[in-house]
């Protein structure tokens, strides 16, 4: 494990926030996908050491939660809600739109190397659906050529990186 | 946003005000912190007293009274007791949390702590779901801000009382915000819920230690009561429903959005202050509170009988929009999160797309909720696409029927009141739309973007 400077000290600071230290596998985690962009079994193990915990107990925990994953995914990940309300404001247009903008499937990294698109289930944030988050951001009330804005913005930002 | 005359702000009360930010200096501005500076002169079982006799009920869910809850907690066993915030806002429908932690964190933390000094907890967690990254910066800072002033972390304000709030930031499992599916997250394990008995938090909850847990909305009344006086409380809304909620709209209404309301009907708040349907539709059913909720039809008559013995027979416009009123008509407030369904949305389609969002969402460890759960997203699935069999609407009952009741924790129930409702109230509906997809040469685009993804 090749960890940042920053992400080591994130870690250290977490731990001791618990009465009990394997409160600290999400925090951790959560780390550790940011600064590899995933979670391999080194990342279980190496936490699992950190924690005094069995690997498998580690790899438990990755595989129930849906923000955490183990496989690679673009620069950019785009998660597009897709549950009752956003689904009744438009959802499903907004998807198809980045898709075909970006080239790619539901799930896998875009061609050029840029975005993941995926549905996720509410993002609680019903009321300005449809929503989608880029990253950390959260976009709302979006319609075709909203996303088509977007899809145009990630680009310009691509090129100039 | 401008507030709707009919709304009732006390806890939104500057979220929305322009100006206002989330920092310490203008929370303190507009008197905040004055209630925690009060409450650590008094007496903790005074406090604990008021929250009991304003008749709080909890804002996540259940609605269980908060008073009540915490005098449950266990004291005898010595153990440290701890506060969990839950702040795992879920239920689609619901995006009330989201505004109190985005615009005004400072009240949350005042109330938690406010809360934990009269319940004597050692240590207070909010657990925040992962959909909010920004919530979770947010109140970091604000955590921050509040212990440079004394008010979070040891010897609060002089008391000799000392409380550190730790944020916990989860990964989008639906599950958490089930309190002891929470609380296994919170011990770094798989959101699996606890058995009750043995397993009621207030006895054996995180590390097997006395615990709280409260929905944010809840957590910031405390704050409010405290300073307005439990009676004054109580005063606003019905009886037995005390206080304001705040009800998140979405779907089709002209003006979804969350507004903080009290002692209104489910009709003003549909048509008043969302403005009815859009243009040129009508509206044909209400999810009152989250989309686990029963489902209530337009046109149909809620009647019955009251505590007191007077009769009701309300229109869907004319039910109290309240726990024991929504209750009166069969369904729950749950968590405020209302869908309003118009007369473009088909019922089948609907349900299709909430049986994905259970299905990704049970955690798995009871047979009936794991499996049934799939063959209803099968099932519903199938029918979008124009296979459903003959005796698939019999057989969508018959799984939801046997998941009810025979789970661990509440999710059995929030995956089966959907479908036997939807199915108990529409269902000529289903029959017809299922002969109808039959049809190779049927449009399915629209119910294929409703259902979406399936």
């Amino acid at each position: 494990m090749n960890l940042k400077p920053e992400t080591l000290a994130e870690i250290e600071e977490a731990i001791p926030k618990y009465p009990e230290k394997r409160s600290a596998v999400m925090p951790l985690l959560h780390a550790i996908q940011k600064d590899q962009g995933l979670l391999s079994n080194g990342a279980a193990e190496w936490v699992a050491e950190k924690l005094g915990m069995e690997p498998i107990n580690v790899l438990s925990v990755i595989t129930f939660y849906p923000f955490f994953r183990q496989h690679k995914i673009g620069k950019r990940h785009i998660r597009v809600c897709r549950t009752l309300s956003c689904a009744m404001s438009g959802g499903a247009k907004v998807c198809d739109r980045m898709l075909s903008e970006f080239d790619t499937k539901l799930n896998g990294i875009s061609p050029d190397g840029e975005v993941t698109i995926e549905f996720a289930e509410c993002l609680a944030s019903c009321g300005s659906g449809p929503v989608m988050l880029v990253d950390d951001e959260l976009y709302e009330n979006l319609d075709e050529a909203k996303a088509q804005e977007i899809c145009n913005r990630i680009k310009a930002e691509a090129v100039q990186a | 946003m401008a507030i709707h005359p009919k709304e009732h702000r006390i806890i939104l009360k500057y979220a929305d005000e322009p100006g206002y930010t989330p920092d310490i200096d203008c929370y303190m501005k507009h008197g905040g912190y004055d209630t925690l500076k009060k409450a650590v002169t008094m007496e903790k079982k005074d406090i604990c007293e008021e929250v009991k006799n304003s008749q709080l009920r909890g804002r996540g869910g259940a609605g269980f009274p908060a008073g009540i809850k915490w005098s449950f907690v266990d004291r005898k066993s010595g153990k440290p007791v701890y506060m969990i915030c839950n702040c795992d806002e879920s239920e689609p429908g619901t995006f009330k949390d989201r505004q109190i932690v985005h615009k005004d964190p400072h009240q949350l933390i005042e109330g938690i702590i406010i809360s934990c000094f009269a319940t004597e907890c050692a240590k207070a967690f909010i657990y925040i779901r992962e959909e909010m990254p920004k919530g979770a910066e947010i109140l970091n800072q604000a955590i921050k801000e509040a212990k440079e002033k004394n008010f979070v972390g040891d010897d609060i304000l002089g008391s000799g009382y000392s409380c550190d709030i730790v944020v916990h930031r989860g990964a989008a499992a639906y599950i958490c915000g089930e309190e002891t599916g929470l609380i296994e997250s919170l011990e770094g394990k798989r959101a699996n819920p606890r058995i009750k008995p043995p397993y009621f938090p207030a006895v054996l909850g995180l590390y097997m230690c006395p615990t709280i847990v409260n929905n944010v909305e809840t957590l910031c009344n405390v704050k409010h009561i405290l300073e307005m006086g439990a009676g004054e409380f109580a005063n606003i809304g019905r009886p037995n429903n005390t206080g304001t909620r705040i009800w998140c709209v979405s779907g089709g209404v002209k003006r979804p959005g969350y507004y903080e309301v009290a002692g209104i009907t489910l009709g003003e708040l549909i048509y008043d202050i969302c403005g009815g349907p859009k243009d040129g539709r009508t509206i044909k059913a209400v999810i009152p509170g989250g989309s686990s909720m029963k489902i209530l039809k337009n046109g149909e008559r809620f009647k019955g009988k009251d505590r007191d013995g007077t009769e009701y027979d309300w229109g869907i416009e004319d039910i109290p929009l309240d726990y024991d009123g929504i209750a009166a008509a069969g369904s729950m407030s749950g968590s405020g999160g209302m869908m309003v369904l118009d007369d473009t949305v088909e019922i089948p389609v609907a349900l299709a797309n909430l049986m994905a969002f259970y299905s990704h969402e049970s955690c798995g460890q009871c047979t009936p909720c794991r499996e049934g759960s799939l063959w209803l997203k099968k099932i519903t699935t199938r029918m979008v696409h124009g296979e459903a069999r003959p005796e698939d609407v019999d057989l969508l009952k018959s799984v939801a029927d046997q998941i009810e009741g025979r789970t661990i924790c509440a999710f059995g129930f929030a995956v089966a009141w959907p479908v036997q409702s939807y199915i108990k109230k529409f269902e000529e509906e289903f029959r017809e739309f299922a002969e109808r997809h039959s049809h190779a040469d049927v449009d399915r685009t629209a119910a294929k973007e409703l259902a979406c993804n399936l």
